[in-house]
């Protein structure tokens, strides 16, 4: 154990993380890993490869994963903030190139192939694009002469147009939710969020019309008619699982179930594992959800209230919308469930995003109001300075 | 010191005014905030409750697997008058896979061909990756079958045990016994008939059992119906015929005792049964009788009392009407009495005692005979006789000698019964019958004089007309010979002909009718025509001298049949 009195990086780093928000980032982690033993060897026979493939190339992952969740919440919220406009500048400047010179895959230029390792520069640039919109949207509200907010809703066109352009309408929908939830948690004025809420509604009314695999996609989620084999599988396997599983291993529809590894992991766990296996998932997520916002509500500096916010969104959305698709809540949509889902570098971005947030939520006393957490307060209060 | 002062108090003020402002919004940010849980909060409550409407339901995704009860129902055997087996059980395994479960189809099928190399391999590899979860992939395997491939140890395949259904008989009876479908479920023949009279009804409640039924016996004795089967194969080859058929009925009871139609099929191979002509000809194929009706229009005008055996009529020049001219085969060119008229069988005479009837008289007495209605019997496949929406002149005339009308040759058979057995019509059977059982339903058509007339006149022909070649000595044969033309491009053909033996025996107390009806012959060598007298006559003869004995029928030697009393 690391002595309370010492005052070096690693013992104040100790000391002031949130450990239970740690320890849930981690079992996540875990439990992807195991689901990956049953979700991605199917695959991976499909294709042609080693049984083991994806599950080898998950446990290498690991290992960055976690060496760069805990190091990035070693940052200072000042340091968070640089890294953030460096990544930011980094990964739009990739998306670009990806446009030109990325790998086309299903039809959208979403990677580049970087060093050997196919990366998916959106996928970095949302932490990073998180972490400049509050730091944009607190710009405002402490130096109103800054027009942050102006600022903000610039950056937002210029992401929302690159991921347009690849076409990537999920990851589009995303951010834009991820990003109106901000400027409505910013404690804008209603009459800007009603109308940024008439675009938002205007812009998938928009998409509907103007792209028809949307439309296709949206069609069948609400009448249920089309090709509906993917969410149709899902669901077979969800409730082959029952409410205990069907046993590790022991799962079938898992093997006739396309991106079982990715997208529908959630129903892969639901087979086995069974249905209060995937309740306790989601009430991981639902506690770093509810535990993140509620840092955020006892947060008095705007910056890291919004960041920490912002942060929450991104990690809850995604998980949302992933798990509304498994369960045909929502109409079909490609995207993985943060931590759990097998996804190569995709998981070291996620890892960015969650060492943003611890480093975040970190205990800066000077900052934090003195009420309770909605969760108790698990931390130990530093002395004063 | 005041500006300052008041310069300063404003600053204060301003920072404060910005303090509050701030504050404001940091509470208003907080309630932002808490809105977001909220909203948070609910999509859980709906994953949630998600979840657990999942966790309710059933799984349905095997519910389309056949029960294995059913696949082990028993059907009762089905078994001739003497108790030999005709249809039975047999246990048997299936082969079925779970294409869900199968790892890889192009595997499983290559080693599966190693022991069923008659594998499609097309069909069983959509079968196998097919997002089902449960598909035949054989039914029905051998033992050894069984044994190589659980050898084999492919994931996702699996045997079910079954029932099927095993003929011993092969061919020998197919038309009567009928055959099954791979369900078990009769879809011919007596096995047809089991199901209507409440086997399917139990198979669709799930109320079968597994154990063995009370078999159920047939009219049929197995030891004539091979010896009637075996007898037209062999006269379907001599005369080159396309097809053939028979039927053994006993007058008394109505039972048929052996039916059989050429070409015919294994019921253990169902699916020779939709081949071409395999059907059953004797029931559900309708035909232009020929001579064989001058019987029927012979009983009628002796059974109306108008016409008397001793009557004669002048059969020397043809009819003419309507532009047709209806002459005699066997032309005598004289007046004929009765009995020489059914010898000779000429048209010309039989035309003239149907004309004393009258049209009316004549469609009705064939209608009292059942030639023109279906028939009623337990057999499925049974044919709706033909007749003129309209009856004239023209159509008794030539239905008086058996054109005109199509009828099936087992109600011809059922109506020549009645006229041998004192004048009683009985409705066929398949099932075995006692003589008190068929009396009960037996309705007189004709008067038992009319009967025993007909009974003279069939020995008669036997014995000095177009029938001797049917005489079986000691037996005493009598018939009526039918040589039909068929119809050939919308003409009767004169060398295109559907013959008809309609035989009864023992003629001094007939007990069985006999009907043979051979499609197109042709002439034997030797022979320069092909008249029923020269090919069905014969079958009829050779099928009665080989099972006259077996059916309980004496023999008995003498002048005419009569018992000739000896004293050595």
């Amino acid at each position: 154990m690391v002595s309370r009195a010492e005052r070096g990086l690693v013992a104040d780093w100790f000391w002031t993380i949130d450990r239970v928000f740690l320890i849930a980032f981690v079992l996540l982690m875990a439990l992807g890993f195991m689901l990956s033993f049953a979700a991605s060897p199917a695959v991976a026979e499909r294709i042609g490869l080693d049984s083991f493939y994806f599950v080898k190339r998950h446990a290498v992952f690991l290992l960055p994963t976690l060496v760069v969740m805990i190091g990035v919440s070693f940052l200072t919220p000042r340091q968070v903030r640089r890294a953030a406009l460096f990544i930011f500048g980094l990964s739009t400047l990739l998306m670009v190139l990806a446009l030109f010179i990325g790998v086309e895959v299903k039809g959208s230029r979403r990677w580049i192939a970087l060093a050997g390792i196919s990366i998916q520069p959106s996928e970095f640039m949302k932490p990073a694009f998180v972490i400049l919109c509050a730091w944009l949207f607190s710009e405002h509200s402490r130096q109103p002469e800054i027009p942050g907010n102006l600022f903000a809703i610039i950056l937002f066109v210029i992401i929302s147009a690159l991921l347009l352009a690849q076409p990537d309408l999920g990851q589009t929908v995303l951010v834009a939710a991820i990003w109106g939830g901000m400027f409505f948690m910013a404690g804008m004025p209603w009459f800007w969020i009603i109308l940024f809420g008439v675009v938002g509604v205007g812009g998938i009314l928009g998409a509907y019309t103007a792209f028809p695999h949307v439309q296709g996609r949206i069609d069948r989620f609400l009448t249920g008619e089309g090709d509906t084999y993917q969410v149709d599988t899902a669901r077979e396997a969800i409730i082959r699982g029952d409410w205990f599983g069907r046993g590790p291993g022991e799962g079938t529809i898992k093997r006739i179930l396309p991106d079982s590894h990715t997208d529908f992991i959630f129903a892969v766990a639901a087979e086995e594992f069974g249905i209060i296996f995937c309740m306790a998932l989601v009430v991981i997520f639902a506690f770093i959800v509810l535990r993140g916002l509620s840092h955020a509500s006892r947060e008095r500096d705007d910056f890291t209230r919004l960041a920490i916010s912002g942060l929450v969104l991104l990690i809850g959305l995604q998980s949302l919308i992933n798990i509304s698709v498994n369960l045909e809540l929502a109409p079909a949509k490609g995207m993985t469930l943060p931590l759990i889902s097998y996804g190569g570098s995709s998981m070291i971005a996620v890892a960015i995003s969650v060492g943003f947030l611890l480093a975040l939520t970190r205990r800066r006393p000077e900052k934090r109001s003195s009420e309770r957490s909605l969760f108790g307060d698990f931390g130990f209060r530093v002395p004063a300075e | 010191m005041k500006k300052p002062d008041i310069f300063n108090r404003m600053l204060e003020k301003r920072r404060q005014a910005a303090l509050t402002a701030r504050k404001g919004s940091g509470r208003e940010a907080k309630s932002r905030v808490m809105i977001a849980m909220f909203c948070f909060c609910a999509f859980y409550v709906v994953i949630g409750g998600r979840l657990v409407q999942y966790g309710m339901a059933d799984d349905q995704a095997t519910a389309s697997i056949p029960r294995a009860d059913m696949l082990l129902a028993s059907r009762p055997d089905l078994v001739d008058r003497n108790g030999e087996i005709l249809a039975t059980d047999i246990r048997t395994v299936s082969l079925y896979a779970e294409p869900r479960r199968i790892v890889d189809a192009d595997e499983a099928i290559e080693r599966l061909q190693t022991v069923l190399p008659d594998l499609d391999i097309r069909t069983t590899h959509r079968k196998l990756s097919s997002d089902s979860g449960f598909q035949w992939l054989r039914r029905q395997l051998t033992p050894k079958q069984q044994a190589d491939i659980m050898a084999l140890g492919i994931p996702g395949i699996g045997f079910r045990p079954e029932k099927r259904r095993f003929y011993p008989g092969g061919t020998t009876a197919s038309h009567i016994v009928g055959h099954v479908n791979v369900d078990n479920r009769g879809i011919a023949g007596m096995e047809k008939y089991l199901d209507s009279q409440g086997l399917a009804d139990l198979f669709d409640l799930g109320m079968t059992v597994d154990e063995e039924m009370e078999p159920v016996a047939l009219s049929v004795d197995l030891r004539v119906q091979h010896i009637v089967r075996d007898e037209l194969a062999a006269a379907m080859e001599r005369y080159d015929a396309i097809a053939a058929g028979a039927v053994v009925l006993d007058i008394h009871t109505g039972e048929v005792i052996a039916m059989s139609s050429l070409p015919d099929y294994n019921p253990n191979i169902p699916s020779q049964a939709l081949e071409k002509d395999r059907m059953n000809r004797m029931s559900a194929g309708t035909y232009e009788m020929g001579s064989t009706f001058k019987t029927f229009t012979t009983a009628m005008a002796l059974d109306s009392g108008r016409v008397r055996m001793g009557d004669s009529f002048d059969a020397s020049r043809p009819i003419r009407i309507g532009g047709h001219t209806i002459s005699d085969f066997h032309g005598k060119h004289r007046v004929l009495s009765v009995p020489e008229i059914f010898i000779y069988s000429s048209n010309i005479g039989t035309a003239k005692m149907a004309e004393v009837v009258g049209v009316q008289g004549h469609q009705e007495f064939l209608t009292r005979l059942g030639l023109l209605t279906r028939m009623q019997t337990e057999l499925p496949e049974v044919a709706m006789p033909l007749q003129p929406r309209e009856w004239k002149q023209i159509n008794s005339i030539t239905i008086s000698f058996g054109h005109g009308v199509t009828t099936t040759p087992l109600q011809t058979a059922v109506a020549a019964a009645a006229l041998m057995n004192g004048g009683k019509l009985i409705q066929p059977t398949f099932l075995p019958r006692t003589e008190a059982e068929a009396m009960a339903h037996a309705v007189q058509v004709v008067n038992p004089q009319t009967s025993a007339d007909m009974r003279e006149l069939f020995r008669l022909n036997s014995l000095e007309g177009s029938g001797r070649r049917a005489d079986v000595e000691g037996f005493r044969v009598g018939g009526k010979t039918g040589t039909a033309e068929k119809v050939v491009n919308g003409r009767y053909s004169s060398n295109v002909r559907f013959n008809a033996y309609l035989a009864a025996f023992p003629m001094d107390a007939p007990q069985y009718v006999v009907l043979v009806v051979i499609d197109e012959p042709k002439p034997e060598e030797g022979q320069h025509s092909a008249t029923a007298g020269l090919n069905a006559a014969p079958t009829v003869s050779a099928i009665i001298r080989r099972s006259a004995s077996l059916l309980g029928v004496q023999p008995k030697y003498g002048q005419d049949g009569s018992a000739m009393l000896v004293s050595y």
